[in-house]
């Protein structure tokens, strides 16, 4: 046991004088480079090479930007795997598949859907639908979660950009009418059965391959 | 009397115009030049629409200076609570005034005479001729050494006085680093000091209209090319642009000595930033480039190397001056802007290094140099 007036018997702590640490991978420069002045004129010969080759471009009536216009201008070079914008898929009558089941409002991490459902007693095979189907862009993180919690195929993304661009968040939502109309890409094409014929009052709902969701 | 008043008020409103133009054209050029030289395409937002109808003028970008000097004038005038109201004050129209002053006494054009130019106003001129520049002063280059030293002032009392730590490392650096490179750039031009024989600016640039070694115009350039190349470095130091602006530091000191101002007041140091820029150019331009004169040109027309002589009417001679003057101006300027946009910032011991143990050795030699060439051409005696 060392008692406390023996500590403060030890020699002040004097702190190593300064040595900078030698790393593994320290820059060697040449002397050429040491001498700083020509490697700083080289940078600048190539920054006004730059300039001068995006100059001679934009002046002869070419492009002399990677970056481009984007509202007006849209990049012609996205990937073929990019999923930027939703659409809800259709029965062959054009109503839109979802049943309002909020599987993809409740799965999504953003919280970003909004569905209000609504009774349709006229189609019994598929009684609930959506009314209000929407989408705030502003918030999505396009992980496609919607997609794979879909039962029924009626969310898909496809290769698009959403055209949002406003100065106003509240135009950041897209609506059900603008996700219905899209074109119809061959990877969201697929045979639907014909409408069902409304049941005559009384009967129960038409079950088997009659039904459009057999 | 009348004649003379009426001339120093054109050439002074013509300094101010050609001034402000270039301060506001070069937030312009600075943006699309950093624009094009990232492969970028740069501000183009901006724009005025023609009344009563949906015509929009972008023209390149070119209304964003007048969108930001708008927004600028409508800030809200924000104060420290712990400001000196004097100091917080002045500091902007000191840094701002000396920078236009300065242009008084550069030449930007040859001499002048108005009853040739009008014939039916030569009676009231009565044969006068009148250099272009504002102040024909004797002491011209000691001149724009004493407005620069004024813009020190600026500055330190800007960091001082708005009562935040920041501004005050700012104004403390600005001052050092201002001081330093001044005296760099006053030795780098005594070498011309010595060649020319004089401090009038207006004598310099009609000594640079002869011819050298038989091709080479008379340009500063060409006989001190290594003061040409210190005194732009120590003018963009002076300026406080990249690499050395270390007064205002983003990443350090948030904006350095102008951190406190907000509004048009912080606009006013922008704005002497920018036309300092035109200002080293036009000074780089009168010392090294042959100022007003376009190569082995003078007043009369072109004398060219060969021996052959192109007299020019007076009317074109003038035009020529103004414009040559303009166009190297401006390529001066695209020149600091292309330095400001490719280097990366000093250290701050190394910025103070580079002024004292580099550049003022160098400065020296280059006097040492020119003043022994000059005393072996004068015959080598006392």
């Amino acid at each position: 046991m060392s008692a406390p007036e023996e500590r403060t018997k030890l020699p002040p702590v004097r702190p190593a004088p300064y040595a900078r640490k030698q790393y593994w991978n320290e820059p060697t420069m040449t002397l050429w480079e040491r001498a700083y002045l020509p490697e700083i004129l080289r940078g600048l010969g190539i920054t006004t090479g730059i300039f001068l080759r995006n100059m001679w471009r934009w002046i002869s009536g070419r492009r002399g930007a990677v970056t481009s216009y984007y509202p007006e201008e849209k990049r012609a070079d996205f990937a073929p795997r990019n999923r930027g914008k939703h659409i809800l898929t259709q029965r062959p009558d054009g109503s839109p598949q979802c049943i309002a089941c909020n599987m993809c409002a409740t799965v999504c991490p953003a919280k970003v859907i909004e569905i209000e459902a609504g009774f349709d007693e006229n189609d019994p095979a598929h009684p609930k639908y959506p009314i209000r189907f929407e989408i705030d862009y502003s918030r999505c993180v396009f992980c496609g979660l919607c997609i794979e919690a879909c039962p029924e195929d009626a969310i898909r993304m496809e290769p698009d950009v959403p055209d949002l661009v406003s100065g106003d968040r509240y135009n950041m939502w897209l609506t059900m009418d603008e996700m219905l109309t899209w074109n119809p890409h061959k990877d969201v094409a697929k045979p639907y059965p014909p409408k069902p014929v409304p049941p005559v009052n009384g009967q129960s709902p038409t079950r088997g391959p009659g039904s459009s969701t057999h | 009397m009348m004649p003379d008043l009426a001339m120093s008020l054109v050439f002074i409103t013509y300094a101010i115009v050609v001034l402000l133009t270039f301060g506001g054209l070069l937030t312009w050029v600075e943006r699309k030049q950093a624009a094009v030289m990232s492969d970028r395409i740069g501000a183009n937002r901006a724009y005025i629409r023609i009344p009563f109808t949906n015509v929009k003028l972008i023209w390149l970008g070119l209304f964003h200076g007048m969108a930001d000097g708008l927004k600028m004038l409508l800030k809200e005038n924000f104060k420290p609570n712990a400001h000196d109201a004097v100091g917080y004050f002045l500091a902007p129209l000191v840094v701002f005034a000396p920078v236009l002053l300065v242009f008084a006494v550069v030449p930007f054009g040859g001499t002048m005479d108005p009853g040739r130019l009008v014939p039916s106003l030569a009676s009231w001129f009565q044969g006068r001729t009148y250099p272009l520049q504002i102040a024909r002063l004797d002491a011209g280059l000691l001149i724009v050494f004493a407005f620069s030293g004024v813009t020190i002032i600026g500055a330190m009392l800007a960091g001082w006085s708005s009562g935040n730590k920041f501004s005050l490392l700012g104004g403390l650096r600005a001052g050092s680093q201002m001081i330093s490179y001044e005296l760099v750039m006053g030795l780098t031009v005594m070498g011309l000091i010595l060649i020319y024989g004089t401090v009038d600016l207006g004598t310099i640039v009609q000594q640079q209209s002869g011819v050298m070694l038989g091709v080479l115009p008379a340009w500063g350039v060409f006989m001190q090319p290594f003061a040409a190349f210190l005194f732009l470095t120590a003018a963009i130091a002076e300026n406080k642009r990249i690499p050395f602006d270390l007064p205002e530091a983003e990443s350090e000191l948030v904006a350095g000595y102008y951190t406190e101002y907000s509004g048009m007041k912080m606009g006013l140091f922008m704005f002497a930033e920018f036309i300092q820029i035109a200002i080293v150019g036009a000074l780089f331009t009168t010392l090294f480039l042959g100022g007003y004169n376009l190569p082995f040109m003078s007043d009369a027309g072109f004398s060219l190397p060969g021996g052959r002589e192109i007299a020019l009417s007076h009317g074109l001679v003038l035009v020529l001056q103004l414009v040559g003057f303009l166009a190297k101006v401006m390529l001066m300027c695209v020149v600091q802007i292309q330095i400001r946009w490719s280097l990366p910032r000093f250290r701050y011991d190394q910025m103070l290094t580079f002024a004292w143990k580099l550049l003022l050795p160098l400065s020296l030699l280059n006097l040492f140099a020119t003043a022994v060439v000059m005393w072996l051409r004068s015959g080598g005696t006392t």
